[in-house]
């Protein structure tokens, strides 16, 4: 029985990054359909080689970094590896921040519209960070 | 015979035990036998989880000495 799962992402907090990221790769490897919409202040983590850390939001953030968590880009990108996850960027950030699709990581996928992907999102669950 | 496959995920907290598990799983052949060590207790308990949700066989789990067994089989 596969689930279909859309997380919207707009949060550049490494908490909601990171939580986001759990939901995306432990939705796609167990089988659910999952769809990932990158806006706002998230999507520029995602572009290629982006390496500067997530700002925390609280302790846990902070608590985070010194542990050996999965980051949470390798999170996102297992989703799409291990699980077939579909990662869009929103197509009105991309506008906004300037991004071509060849400074996104490999594995994130065209742009989508809001139309396309809440007529994705009909019927299954929604997720938001 | 089916070769046992150790995934040595110690240290890694959740979900990074699965994701190194299923790395691997993808690269072994229906039969095979794996063994993933883990020190994080919630994936202890969410593997066997997961394993039961997608069909993989749990052969069976145990501590040692604050590190996790969780033994599976391959079963597609």
């Amino acid at each position: 029985m596969s689930n279909k799962i859309s997380i919207v992402v707009v949060s550049g907090a490494r908490e909601r990054l990171q939580m986001a990221g759990m939901i995306a790769s432990v939705g796609a490897v167990s089988g659910d359909e999952v769809t990932v919409f990158l806006s706002m202040n998230a999507l520029h983590y995602f572009r290629k080689g982006a390496a500067e850390p997530a700002p925390p939001e609280g302790a846990f953030g902070k608590l985070l970094e010194t542990k050996k968590a999965p980051a949470f880009k390798q999170l996102f990108q297992s989703a799409a590896e291990l699980g077939d996850a579909k990662i869009h960027p929103c197509s009105m950030a991309v506008d906004v921040l300037g991004v071509e699709q060849a400074e996104l990581e490999p594995w994130i996928g065209e742009p989508m519209g809001l139309t396309k992907f809440l007529s994705d999102a009909h019927g299954g669950q929604v997720w938001s960070f | 015979m089916a070769e046992k496959i150790v995934v040595d995920a110690r240290g890694s907290f959740c979900p990074g035990p699965l994701m190194e598990l299923i790395a691997r799983l993808k690269f072994a052949q229906v039969g095979d036998e794996l063994e993933i060590l883990s020190t994080d207790k919630g994936s202890a308990s969410d593997i066997p989880e997961w394993l039961h949700k997608v069909g993989h066989q749990l052969l069976g789990t145990r501590e040692e000495a604050g590190v996790f067994h969780i033994a599976l089989k391959k079963m597609k």
